[in-house]
């Protein structure tokens, strides 16, 4: 079987002024459904851009990136769009609700973008809202629930649509440490369930919550294997461990 | 998503800022008001045109005779004749000799009563009808008698309704009168069409002093032809004079509709300067939603990561724009609509004698709520053009 997500040779650069940047610098990667895996890198590291490019947010400058099987560097505008609402759920660090809609009606925005009738979709939402604790909060609105709170909100509209891969960008970079680890733990359940979960953080103290680590620098794989290896959290030459959290995201 | 869903969010975005909401689109309102109102005015003053030259008969000609010099006239008998040859085209004929003078009944003298010289077949040519004696005869006019018809104001304020067989004097000649004519307006009052007198044509002239007739009131057998009837006896008349300035024929019809031209003609001025206005209240909306655009870069970026398609995004800002900016007509209807009612009653009481009822038409509202739509649509596309293409990770990291 294909794995679900597929880098071969990914490069992305940009101009910036001058200046060439090199984001991702031939990166080839592989990701197995229902893996959990910890993309991790300092800033600059070309983490964001890979999370870009999985997130079919961005498309490689060359090399081929396929989602499961389909080739997302080929796709125009339109078909990206329905790539990222049918096949990702994304939760950000700030957890990016519409401020102005109810929690229902947040999770139902993707549901809605894929055409499901109103019915379906407000059950859909109710249940993925319940999923995360918040069942008796579906008519609140974002800005009277916690940080901690609105994350699971995100995390309910990331899964309402049942998207083959979870797509989470520094989702803790925003909490404090036990709503983190709170998080954390509903991230790990998801996988339990047999989620495929990408989880991109600078943070090795997070990194290692999940089951494989990919450490990037410079827009390079410097690492791919077992969270758990002592390997997987040692960043050569940079500066520091890393081992606690840092601040900045 | 469906339109009628990204109906309920623009109409929710537009509740979330009212005071917004309401500027933006305040040059909509006075616009569509303006245009109402202004179409209301022009139609009102159509109506009121209309009903004032519809008792002076669309079935009538007028026609003058200036003559050219001493050297060639028309007489009375020449277009007696005219009428008679073409009896398929033109009906009746009446000269029409216009006195001037008060009348005198008693010791009384009443100056506002309009005296005509008319043939016999006057009444029927008008529609008159007698109310009380009779009507004026053709012995009347061929022995120039000194007999009158009075109307219906005359008969009730000076005669007490019993004016027949009576007499009144003009210009110092005594008048009998035989007849009284039927009320014509719904009320008597002074100058109106019911303080009138009629004599003989021949009498008038002859105590006018006027040498010869030059006025007449000719009747058409088709109102519908009245184009032709009237080209008919131009054609006649020039055959006699060779001159166009010696004669001027002209149609009531064909004056009510110069006149409607006309003032249509100011209406569309005038809506078109309201018009302008829209334009602006355009602009305006335009704006606004430039600046709604940038205020929710990061909602767009959001919606776009969640799977929102370009379309989609567009659908929402222009139907956004589109609602704002008809929400705005239908204000402007009801405003055009309540000033409307104002300006006639307004009108009412400025001038008493010319009723205009400033009544908005269904077609100009109709074509204002889809003007306004039509605006809200051309100018909410750029900004909606602005928002689909924004690049949704520049968006998810605006601030």
């Amino acid at each position: 079987m294909s794995a679900l997500i597929e880098f071969r040779d990914v490069c992305k650069t940009y101009q910036m002024g001058d200046t060439l940047i090199r984001a991702a610098d031939h990166i080839s990667l592989q990701v197995q459904e229902g893996e959990f895996v910890a993309i991790v890198g300092q800033s600059g590291s070309g983490k964001s851009t890979c999370m870009n490019i999985i997130g079919c947010l961005d498309v490689p400058t060359s090399g081929t990136y396929l989602l499961g099987g389909q080739d997302v560097g080929k796709m125009n505008k339109n078909q990206l769009a329905e790539v990222r609402n049918k096949m990702l759920g994304f939760i950000f660090q700030q957890y990016n609700l519409l401020p102005k809609l109810t929690l229902l009606e947040n999770v139902e925005v993707p549901l809605m973008y894929a055409g499901m009738p109103k019915a379906e979709r407000r059950e859909r939402a109710k249940l993925a809202l319940e999923l995360v604790g918040l069942g008796d909060k579906l008519r609140h609105k974002p800005s009277q629930l916690s940080g901690g709170q609105q994350q699971r909100v995100s995390i309910a509209r990331a899964l309402a649509g049942e998207p083959a891969v979870i797509l989470a960008d520094e989702p803790t970079g925003a909490l404090d440490s036990h709503t983190g680890r709170e998080v954390l733990t509903m991230l790990q359940q998801l996988h339990a369930a047999g989620n495929t979960v990408v989880l991109i953080t600078h943070d090795n103290s997070i990194a290692v919550q999940a089951q494989r680590i990919i450490r990037l620098e410079d827009g390079r794989v410097i690492y791919d294997g077992d969270a758990h290896d002592p390997q997987a959290v040692v960043t050569p030459g940079a500066a520091g461990l890393g081992m606690g959290r840092e601040a900045g995201a | 998503m469906s339109l009628a869903e990204t109906f309920q969010l623009a109409v929710k975005n537009i509740l979330g800022s009212k005071m917004r909401t309401f500027l933006t689109m305040l040059g909509i309102i006075i616009g569509v008001c303006a245009v109402i109102v202004i179409v209301g005015l022009g139609n009102g003053m159509r109506g009121y045109i209309e009903e004032s030259f519809a008792d002076m008969g669309t079935d009538t000609l007028t026609v003058m005779i200036v003559g050219r010099g001493s050297s060639r006239s028309v007489s009375e008998e020449e277009m007696y004749q005219l009428v008679a040859d073409n009896a398929d085209t033109l009906k009746q004929i009446s000269p029409t000799v216009t006195m001037s003078g008060s009348v005198k009944i008693g010791s009384d003298t009443h100056s506002t009563a309009s005296i005509t010289g008319v043939s016999e077949d006057y009444f029927s040519m008008k529609g008159y009808t007698v109310a009380q004696g009779r009507g004026l005869q053709y012995t009347d006019v061929a022995d120039r008698k000194k007999v009158c018809v009075v109307g219906q104001y005359l008969n009730m304020a000076y005669f007490g309704g019993n004016a027949v067989g009576q007499t009144l004097k003009i210009g110092g000649t005594t008048f009998t009168v035989v007849g009284v004519l039927e009320m014509q307006d719904t009320e008597l009052e002074e100058g109106g069409s019911d303080d009138c007198v009629y004599v003989p044509y021949s009498t008038a002239s002859r105590l006018s002093y006027s040498g010869t007739l030059s006025n007449y009131t000719l009747t058409v057998q088709d109102t519908d032809r009245i184009s032709e009837a009237k080209a008919l006896v131009e054609e006649k008349l020039y055959a006699i004079f060779s001159d166009d300035d010696a004669y001027t024929v002209a149609s009531m019809a064909e004056m009510v509709e110069e006149m409607n031209n006309m003032v249509n003609m100011i209406i569309y001025i005038l809506a078109g300067i309201a018009a302008i206005s829209l334009v602006v209240g355009g602009i305006g909306i335009m704006n606004i939603m430039l600046v709604s655009v940038t205020e929710r870069t990061r909602e767009i970026g959001i919606r776009k990561a969640l799977g929102a398609k370009e379309s989609a995004i567009m659908r929402q800002f222009v139907i956004e724009a589109a609602t704002t900016s008809s929400l705005g007509g239908v204000l402007g209807i009801g405003l055009g609509y309540a000033l409307s009612a104002a300006a006639t009653s307004v009108v009412a009481s400025v001038m008493p004698d010319t009723p205009i009822t400033v009544s908005p038409t269904l077609l100009a509202v109709a074509v204002a709520f889809c003007v306004s739509t039509g605006i809200g649509i051309i100018f909410g596309y750029l900004p909606a053009k602005k928002a689909a293409l924004l690049n949704p990770i520049d968006a998810l990291r605006y601030d």
